[in-house]
């Protein structure tokens, strides 16, 4: 049983690397395939869990209405609430995107900023759109009467890979087309791009759409994981620099790097939040989630400065015979 | 309302501080430090340090000055204070940005440095002092009554005056001296400032001491008007990002007059809105702006 108990931790660390690790393909086709500055992660993140724990939840009924309180409640299937998820993602993303994407980055970086702190706000403050501070509990557990609940880790990991892998060759597919090459030419110069009659603002759409898309399906896979929801969760920290981290560490341009990342980062930070517990002293314990935040921030600090390509760096997409 | 906008005044001097050093780096060295607000947050801290543990230690008095709610040793911090953030800003500047900028890659992967460095500042800000809240001083603070039913703490208005006091004093500094034209001059075209003989690298850390300093002052402010706590820059930087891109980025006149719209408009709108949504009323003021005229109120065409 021993055995049994410590695969069912592993498997919970592997859906949360997974969902991590899709999140970052999303920042991969923003970022290392368009250089498209996105830092509010969080936002499409919060989307995505809300509306996927809007979707497939019911109604609140009996003693539960008195204490929850949400616009509406579907009940429809798991599937149907990702699916949903990824669209009003990418809905949200054309909206950022018609009065930033004319404009040089940093513009987009603080439209996405800002819209991550607008959504947490809206969230936290409209009781009646999804319960407020207390957020959402209970939301489905698809195929949860398949095996035993203390078992369940590993359906859940089986569906979370399945859709991570699906992503990945929707993500290879899309870069290694004539459409990915036009968005790696905009990456590197937009005048060139522009000037080879290509619609730049269009492509950057596009891409926009499709990583925001992809983020708001790893946040309701996020949402289905944890069950329980609430604004607080879909911070700048948890929500958006972590997985800058990610992308950055395992190879800004390289999915295989964006996933790698996903898994490192996410062992380096379980790993440390252990190894803090154990290593100071209790006084101090309550600064502890700080130590780790310095030990993260430092990480990042340190790759952009001795290698700023990742552990992989781009791979090479134009011809393997070049 | 008219009390809102008093303090909608007070609010636009704090984020034009902060507002005004962020889009002069942003001239300079070319790139959004999303780690403003945490120098903001330094100074506020730093205050604290000097004001609540260091200065009582040395028997400095505590007697308050007139009806402010601080005396002579927070008067006396403000200007260390402003040199030692903004020496941490050119610390960080020689330890990452500068070596990013030799390793000639873009603005955005420095701002994506600047966006760590801020986590990494922030965790220390918590490490040192931990999550709590505090004050400068205890107490109640009277209000006063002024004409035309403005309603202002003597504090307010002390904040009021010495953050207009240093916008002044930075106006007379570029317009009027020699370093000040080369920082201009330097933001207007900086190839065409190095070939004229003007030394860059140095200029740049001139604009980190005074952007630094001028962060650390408006975090003080910050403190003084409500409370000191780590998230207090990290939440006033949409506001300072608002301002400057409202001003056009790398105006500093600009970015004073973004700055009291984004003020006032955050304080008034409380009036409606929850206090919760202010950051939400900088940002949609901010798009409105982007879909209007891209280039700020006071860019070219």
């Amino acid at each position: 049983m021993e055995i049994v108990r410590i695969l069912h931790f592993l498997a919970g660390f592997a859906i949360m690397a997974s969902i991590y690790a899709i999140f970052s393909l999303g920042l991969n086709v923003h970022w290392g395939q368009t250089g498209l500055f996105n830092i509010g992660i969080a936002g499409f993140f919060a989307i995505g869990a809300y509306t996927t724990a809007l979707v497939t939840s019911p109604l609140p009924t009996g003693e539960l209405a008195n204490y929850v309180e949400q616009a509406f409640g579907l009940n429809m299937p798991f599937l149907v609430g990702v699916i949903a998820a990824g669209l009003v993602s990418g809905i949200l993303a054309i909206f950022i995107g018609i009065p930033t994407l004319r404009l040089c980055g940093d513009y987009l970086a603080i439209a996405t900023i800002g819209i991550a702190v607008t959504i947490q706000r809206v969230f936290n403050n409209e009781r009646w759109l999804a319960n407020g501070p207390q957020g959402m509990v209970g939301l489905k557990k698809p195929l949860g009467d398949l095996v035993a609940p203390n078992l369940y880790n590993f359906v859940y990991l089986a569906i979370v890979v399945v859709i991570l892998v699906v992503i990945y060759y929707a993500v290879e597919r899309g870069i290694r087309s004539p459409w990915g090459r036009v968005l790696r030419a905009i990456r590197e110069d937009e005048v060139v791009t522009q000037s080879a009659g290509k619609d730049v603002f269009l492509f950057k759409m596009q891409s926009l759409v499709f990583g925001a898309v992809i983020m708001g399906i790893g946040g309701a896979l996020y949402a289905h994981n944890v069950r329980a929801i609430q604004p607080s969760v879909f911070n700048p920290l948890f929500g958006t620099f972590i997985i800058w981290i990610m992308l950055i560490l395992g190879g800004s341009g390289n999915n295989k790097g964006a996933i790698l990342g996903a898994f490192v980062v996410w062992a380096i930070w379980s790993g440390t939040g252990y190894l803090i517990d154990q290593v100071i002293p209790v006084t101090w314990a309550a600064r502890a989630p700080f130590i780790r935040l310095l030990v993260i921030g430092l990480l990042l600090v340190g790759i952009l400065l001795s290698r700023p390509q990742g552990i992989l760096g781009e791979e090479k997409q134009v011809s393997r015979m070049m | 309302m008219v009390e809102l906008t008093g303090y909608g005044i007070v609010l636009g001097s704090i984020i034009a501080l902060g507002a005004i050093g962020l889009t002069l780096i942003y001239g300079i060295a070319r790139f959004g430090n999303f780690a403003h607000g945490e120098l903001m947050t330094l100074g506020a801290y730093f205050a604290l340090f000097l004001t609540v543990w260091i200065f009582p230690a040395l028997g400095l008095s505590e007697t308050r000055l007139g009806s402010l709610s601080f005396g002579w040793p927070m008067l006396l911090s403000f200007i260390p204070i402003m040199l030692i953030v903004g020496g941490v800003a050119v610390l960080i500047d020689k330890l990452v940005y500068r070596r990013l900028r030799n390793l000639k890659v873009g603005a955005v992967m420095l701002a994506i440095s600047a966006l760590a460095m801020a986590f990494v500042l922030r965790s220390l800000i918590y490490i040192g002092w931990g999550p709590d809240f505090h004050f400068y001083s205890p107490g109640l603070r009277p209000m006063l009554e002024l004409p035309l039913g403005l309603k202002l703490r003597p504090d307010q208005i002390f904040i009021i005056v010495v953050s207009w006091g240093m916008v002044g004093g930075l106006y007379v500094f570029l317009q009027r001296t020699k370093m000040g034209k080369a920082l201009r001059a330097m933001a207007d075209n900086r190839d065409l400032a190095r070939i004229s003989g003007i030394p860059t690298e140095r200029m740049t850390t001139y604009a980190w001491i005074i952007g630094g300093g001028m962060a650390a002052a408006a975090g003080i402010l910050l403190g003084i008007d409500s409370q000191v706590r780590p998230e207090m820059g990290w939440q006033l930087l949409l506001p300072l990002f608002a301002a400057v891109i409202l001003g056009s980025i790398g105006n500093p006149y600009g970015a004073l007059i973004g700055a009291m719209v984004i003020g006032i408009a955050q304080q008034v709108s409380t009036y409606w809105l929850p206090a919760a949504y202010k950051p939400a009323v900088a940002f949609i003021i901010m798009i409105f702006i982007l879909l209007v005229r891209p280039k700020g109120i006071f860019g070219g065409s």
